[in-house]
């Protein structure tokens, strides 16, 4: 792997850690966006940073990535402290951001060879990457279009291949597929597979856990500028329970009645909220075919059944026992970069479309 | 410092390379000024008395000034426009000079401001003006007005990471700077003002600015002029470039 002209030998962190970090805390005024934040990221894996607007996702990057400095504790990323030695560190990270930092009046090409001219290649090395990379993210044929004629997921994509110019370690995406429709949304976790096969260190912060799911080797959940629990995508679900069974009743039907009635299904007591039914089902295969069953024996009307996947909102629930709460990121509020509205991704089908808002 | 000059070329290309790719910036720069040639002198410019200087030859110094000092808008607005979609950012996050953003909006300036002086005069030698000086002090004129444009483009860049959006950045540059250049020698003579104004356009800057370029192009008297000039601007940069960069550099609250 080349590194940056910087570097003789790349110092290799102790442990292997390509990311390190103890007690990091930052706060805006009353704020406090990092509250003593532990991590540590191995080299060659992908940690997925899972928690709701306002966890303080966007600041431990922006910490990590040199871009803010930290009020109390320590990180080192690659071996080099991001405070310290903050001016090598920037030539071995890549950032790819929420905000697809492209310029929207210069060409793909244009952008990736300033970038790379910006890392300190010469220009006919940062064209001939600029090459590589748009043939690499499929944007070959709109090289040589002014950005603004994008769609979401060109510019995305294009964004993340100006956080790869430099081939660098360790690479931090911030909420990457946040706001693109689910084609582009899969497109672009093909291709963060293929960065993740290559040995790149990862950091990736999303709402969602079933990106979190696919994509991490590892998941840290973060709330409230703390990390509440960490654990494999397995690990994680098996506290909150692994896809859920949603049962609608008919009015006049008695829920607690359906609720003892599914028991046999499911791991743990069924929520009651109104007329609805949910818990966590023991397997899925004739899940929903044993509840009609169960349910049609007893009498008990039904207005509609599901299975669903679980959301952020049910690992929230699970880890703190409180729903995940959206808040204005304290972070995202300093750097002044506010993001015009983006369209909500419509994700999958299914009822439960209580997400938290775009990051913006 | 090599690092710091080719992060800086490097990025002065990239913001020479979108201007003819955004048409209503690069009306700004030609049509704009010609407009206001042809208002001062035709509608105005009759009715001005300057006492003895044909009103083309003493307009065109005045006119030429004032543009220069707009003429760092496009800094203005686009480091705006770069802090808002993340851009600064990305800079901020990459191995490159700290000071390379802000240095090259500046050094493109130079070269659009080197752009609408051509403009300008060769507007200014339609309708009537001609220079009345040797060739090394229309020339010592041109770097003089670079000088003042560089100036202003540091205060437009200051004005451009403070201010809160695009819209804001052009009116506070506009609030501040348009009356500076009017209460000024630049379009009448300071002693047809009454008290209060000539009192304070005769310590303006601009006055200063513009009786230089009167003197080094159509040769009024030159007085301390061009060196009180020279010390302007160079104070300006002196202030404005340090606040800019130390606001860049916590654009994004590091």
């Amino acid at each position: 792997m080349s590194t940056g002209p910087l570097a003789a030998s790349p110092p290799t962190a102790a442990g292997n850690a390509a990311i390190e970090v103890r007690g990091l805390a930052r706060s805006f005024g009353e704020v406090r966006a990092l509250d003593g934040v532990d991590l540590e990221v191995r080299t060659g894996t992908v940690l997925g940073l899972l928690g709701p607007n306002g966890a303080g996702k966007t600041t431990l990057v922006r910490v990590l990535t040199t871009l803010l400095l930290p009020d109390a504790g320590n990180a080192t990323v690659a071996g080099l402290d991001v405070v310290r030695d903050a001016p090598e560190l920037r030539a071995r990270i890549g950032l790819a951001g929420q905000y697809a930092a492209v310029d929207e009046d210069l060409t793909g090409r244009e952008n990736l060879t300033m970038v790379g001219r910006l890392y300190g290649l010469r220009r006919a090395e940062a064209r001939r990457r600029a090459t590589e990379l748009l043939e690499r993210f499929d944007l070959a044929g709109a090289a040589d279009r002014v950005t603004s004629t994008y769609s979401g997921g060109m510019r995305r994509r294009l964004d993340l291949a100006a956080a790869l110019v430099a081939r660098p370690q360790v690479v931090f995406l911030d909420e990457p597929t946040t706001g693109l429709d689910p084609r582009s949304r899969l497109a672009l976790w093909e291709t963060i597979e293929g960065l993740v096969a290559e040995g790149t260190t990862v950091l990736l912060t999303t709402q969602y856990l079933d990106e979190a799911d696919r994509l991490a080797d590892l998941i840290a959940v973060i709330d409230h500028g703390r990390v509440i629990a960490q654990g494999t995508a397995d690990e994680l679900k098996d506290r909150v329970g692994g896809e859920r069974l949603v049962v609608g009743l008919e009015a006049g039907a008695d829920p607690v009645a359906a609720a003892a009635v599914l028991a046999p299904l499911v791991v743990e007591e069924p929520a009651v909220r109104g007329l609805v039914v949910e818990a966590p089902v023991r397997t899925r295969a004739g899940a929903i075919a044993q509840a009609v069953r169960l349910l049609t024996d007893a009498g008990i009307g039904i207005d509609d059944v599901e299975l669903r996947r679980p959301t952020l909102d049910d690992v929230f629930l699970a880890l703190t026992g409180h729903a995940a709460q959206d808040e204005d990121d304290p972070g995202a509020e300093v750097q002044m970069a506010k993001p015009r509205a983006r369209r909500s991704p419509q994700r999958r089908a299914g009822r439960s479309r209580r997400r938290p808002r775009e990051e913006s | 410092m090599r690092r710091a000059v080719s992060d800086t070329l490097v990025l002065a290309e990239r913001n020479l390379v979108r201007l003819p790719r955004r048409p209503e910036l690069l009306l700004a720069f030609t049509v704009q000024p010609i407009m206001f040639v042809l208002l001062f002198r035709y509608v105005f410019g009759g009715a001005i008395r300057t006492g003895g200087l044909p009103y083309a030859e003493f307009l065109i110094p005045g006119i030429v000034v004032q543009n220069i000092a707009f003429g760092g808008f496009v800094t203005a607005l686009g480091l705006n426009d770069d802090v808002h979609k993340g851009l600064i950012d990305r800079f901020r996050s990459l191995p490159m000079a700290r000071s390379a953003v802000l240095a090259g909006r500046t050094l493109a300036d130079l070269l659009t401001n080197l752009l609408s002086i051509g403009v300008l005069v060769g507007t200014g030698l339609v309708i009537g003006f001609s220079f009345n000086a040797p060739a090394w002090r229309v020339l010592a004129g041109v770097a003089l007005l670079l000088e003042i444009g560089f100036a202003f483009s540091w205060v437009f860049a200051f004005v451009g990471l403070v201010a809160s959006t695009p819209e804001s950045a052009n009116s506070v540059g506009f609030i501040a700077i348009f009356p500076l250049t009017f209460i000024s020698s630049a379009f009448v003579p300071v002693q047809t003002m009454p008290a209060a104004l000539r009192a304070f356009a005769q310590i303006n800057p601009f006055t200063a600015f513009v009786d230089a370029m009167r003197a080094l192009w159509v040769g009024a008297p030159a007085g301390d002029h061009v060196w009180a000039s020279v010390a302007w601007a160079a104070g300006i940069v002196a202030v404005f470039a340090p606040a800019a960069v130390a606001r860049y550099r916590r654009a994004s609250g590091g």
